[in-house]
């Protein structure tokens, strides 16, 4: 095996790869080979190293530099000073703050990673997904081993249960169900044939956690689905994946393959009697897929509509047999867990919620990105001191979670430690763990419209009060928007969301209204305003907008109406002029061209 | 086919290779490496240590690089970190001392005292 002095990871994350990384590793080897560096430097493609808004990302070890934004024309750079003369590029080394002052040299002094805790992204970024036998290196198969070797028989298959139950792992896909639960429930029939699932859907808008581990350490989830396997006595898993998530997939055929030849997937793994093998079923994109009725039927090639409930997939599942189904972010806890005991495990989070869990940080936030962090951190920790803050100054509003069957967590719950039961009680949920930040910019009722678009669309319709049901809130809430809301409105898209969660046939339904319900909770005046006084107070719903001039500061330069598109301003050069709004379009293109301020947008 | 040993086999193994990017305790052998060392003949000294870390199989190494130690007229200069110890610094280091350097201090903890930079100056004319 050779030893390199130094070694070059490269961020190929979808994150890093849509901003250049691929030419980046290209253009690294072809510049080390210039200057003879190739037997001493390694370049490594990783897994997603969290800082997507700074990517591509570089990391060079031993030094562990990290530099961000690396165009390709600053490779060569790194290449001759850093690794040819041993200097780090302070220049390009990544600063939490734009004016320079301190830069972080390493990783680990960086803010953003200070706080977090690394335990489902553990190998993201740090082991290259497509070589087994680096997983391998950091104990990678080792809890598998130590599954078949040390926990035999019956017995030792209930002790692995009890070992998940007292970890206290609850499922990262959204309810939050205890695993080590599941997990029993799915021993429990006898059935020659059994099946291990995991759901890499990952359908909330925002949300690319699930992307992330995938891409970053495939292995980790095959190694635990075959210890499910084993628990709960399955020869076969799957795995739901995206087709819209090409490099996942990727990576996991090649990790499938690998662990195959490696023998740790297929006939007698690890010498024993215990076989298992996994393969992949590539969803198509729709949100009601990621829901676990309707995943099975769409994985035995049906249409993916759901199904009541009983019986459950742990009874009767995938073609009729008992199926243990699992989120990849739960999964990849499982091995660290077996590993290092569910002590530690249960060391970390809150009381009813364990461990750690990734969020997908977007909106408006300075640090777009992955984070991990342990539960029962506080929000404004999470915004302020790993996100960085809200760019531009602007003001905190609200923080959506959970998606399209979330809600909105309004300033007052920013030092909630938030875990599933804290969510849930101010009005939102953990979902699968995206997390959209909005600021004083963003109308509420806006928002509501957007997510109830979003679950309108993905409706399967099969249900009535979904397919129906959403759409009457629906219209109502453009109703709102465009500043034709009525007296009663409110009340109605109430009674409306009461209905509809009772009766919906599965989660999509039942969760739908809770993005109105939690913008009505704690946004109510926002909405009044629109319905009472056909205002929108954050100026976004542009119906409802009046473009005026101040004659105080209107100089009578005749640019605005120059530049007007609908010809609606009108004036005397010299003296102040006047809009029609009959006639306005609300384009803006007035505001933009005015050069004393005078246009104002209300 | 991979029993238990041979998965142990592969993580050693494949730790060996990617150590550096785990925390580390062990020794750090660090060259500086800015113009003036390259100059003075850094290069082919940090690859004799490369060469002979390799060749005894040393894990718990690390051969790093740095800009300049600040005296360039002593370069090429090799600083050394062992776990517990005060760094030791090495100038004037040829190719052909490594393999002593790495035989009696990295491996046996006994410091060759005539290549550090308190015999050179002491001893200089
Ligand atoms: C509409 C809808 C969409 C869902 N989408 C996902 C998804 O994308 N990924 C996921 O893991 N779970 C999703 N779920 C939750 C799954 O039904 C299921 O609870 C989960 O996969 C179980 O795994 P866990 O116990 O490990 O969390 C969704 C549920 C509903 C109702």
């Amino acid at each position: 095996m050779k030893f390199y002095r130094s070694q070059v990871l490269v961020c190929a994350g979808t994150g890093c790869t849509s901003s250049g990384s691929a030419d980046i590793i290209r253009i690294f080897k072809e510049e080390i080979e210039k200057v003879g560096l190739s037997e001493e430097v390694n370049v490594i493609h990783t897994g997603c190293f969290g800082l997507c808004e700074n990517g591509p990302v570089v990391i060079v070890y031993p030094e562990g530099a990290f530099y961000s934004h690396i165009k390709l024309t600053d490779v060569p750079r790194i290449v001759t000073e850093h690794l040819l003369k041993g200097r780090i590029v302070t220049d390009l080394v990544y600063s939490s703050d734009s004016a320079h002052k301190s830069k972080s040299m390493a990783l680990e002094d960086i803010e953003f990673y200070k706080k977090q805790k690394r335990v489902a992204l553990r190998n993201c970024g740090a082991i290259d997904p497509e070589n087994i036998e680096e997983y391998i290196a950091f104990d990678g198969y080792k809890a598998l081993a130590k599954c078949l070797t040390e926990y035999t028989g019956e017995e030792g298959r209930d002790k692995i249960i009890d070992i998940m139950l007292q970890s206290g792992l609850r499922g990262r896909g959204g309810a939050g169900f205890p695993t080590g639960l599941k997990w029993k429930f799915a021993k429990a029939p006898v059935s020659d044939i059994k099946y291990v699932c995991c759901n890499a859907d990952e359908g909330d808008p925002g949300a690319f956690m699930d992307r992330s581990v995938l891409e970053g350490d495939p292995h980790a989830v095959l190694e635990a689905m075959t210890i499910a396997g084993y628990v709960i006595g399955a020869q076969q898993g799957y795995i739901y994946v995206r087709a819209e998530y090409p490099i996942a997939v990727h990576r996991l055929r090649i990790a499938i393959n690998q662990a195959r030849e490696y023998g740790l997937l297929g006939n007698n793994i690890l010498g024993t009697d215990f076989s298992f093998d996994i393969d992949l079923r590539l969803g198509s994109g729709a949100f009601v897929c990621g829901e676990e009725t309707a995943l099975l039927a769409s994985i035995e090639g049906k249409r993916g509509e759901p199904n009541p409930r009983p019986p459950f997939p742990a009874v009767k599942g995938l073609f009729g047999k008992p199926t243990l189904l699992n989120n990849v972010e739960t999964y990849a806890n499982v091995c660290q867990i077996i590993l290092n005991g569910p002590e530690w495990f249960a060391s970390m989070g809150t009381e009813k919620s364990k461990g750690t869990k990734v969020f997908a940080l977007g909106g408006k936030i300075q640090n777009t990105g992955l984070v991990e962090v342990p539960m029962g951190t506080t929000l404004r920790e999470v915004i302020y001191e790993i996100g960085g803050g809200i760019p531009n100054g602007k003001k905190f509003k609200a923080a959506q979670t959970g998606g399209p069957s979330g809600g909105c967590i309004p300033a007052q719950h920013l030092d909630v430690p938030i875990d599933f039961d804290n969510l849930s009680a101010i009005g939102s949920m953990m979902g699968s763990g995206g997390l959209i930040v909005m600021d004083e910019d963003n109308c509420m009722v806006n928002i509501a419209k957007f997510f109830l678009e979003f679950t309108c669309d993905e409706s399967c319709g099969k249900c009535p009060p979904c397919r129906i049901g959403t759409r009457r809130m629906l219209e109502i809430l453009e109703k709102i928007c465009d500043g034709k809301g009525e007296p009663g409105d409110i009340e109605k898209l109430e009674e409306l969301a009461i209905n509809i969660k009772n009766s919906a046939l599965c989660g999509l339904g039942q969760t739908a209204p809770n993005p109105v319900l939690s913008t009505l909770r704690y946004f109510r005046d926002e909405y009044e305003a629109h319905i009472y006084e056909h205002r929108c107070p954050a100026g976004v719903c542009s119906s409802m907008l009046r473009y005026t001039i101040d004659p105080e500061k209107c100089k009578g330069c005749s640019l605005c109406a120059k530049n007007c598109p609908a010809g609606a301003i009108s004036g005397e050069i010299k003296k102040p002029f006047v809009i029609d709004t009959e006639k306005c379009v609300k384009c803006g293109a007035c505001i933009e061209k005015c050069k004393f301020g005078a246009i104002s947008r209300k | 086919m991979k029993s238990l040993q041979e998965l142990e086999a592969i993580r050693k193994r494949t730790l060996e290779k990617i150590n550096l990017r785990k925390e580390h305790n062990g020794t750090r052998i660090v060259v500086g490496m800015a113009t003036c060392g390259i100059a003075a003949g850094a290069r082919p000294v940090l690859s004799a240590f490369v060469d002979e870390v390799t060749k005894r199989s040393l894990s718990d190494v690390v051969v790093a690089q740095t800009g300049c130690i600040g005296i360039c007229r002593l370069e090429p200069i090799v600083e050394v970190y062992k776990p517990d110890q005060e760094k030791v610094t090495y100038v004037k280091v040829s190719p052909d001392m490594v393999a002593r350097i790495v035989a009696e201090h990295i491996v046996n903890g006994k410091v060759v005292d005539e290549y550090t930079i308190g015999y050179y100056e002491t001893h200089q004319n």
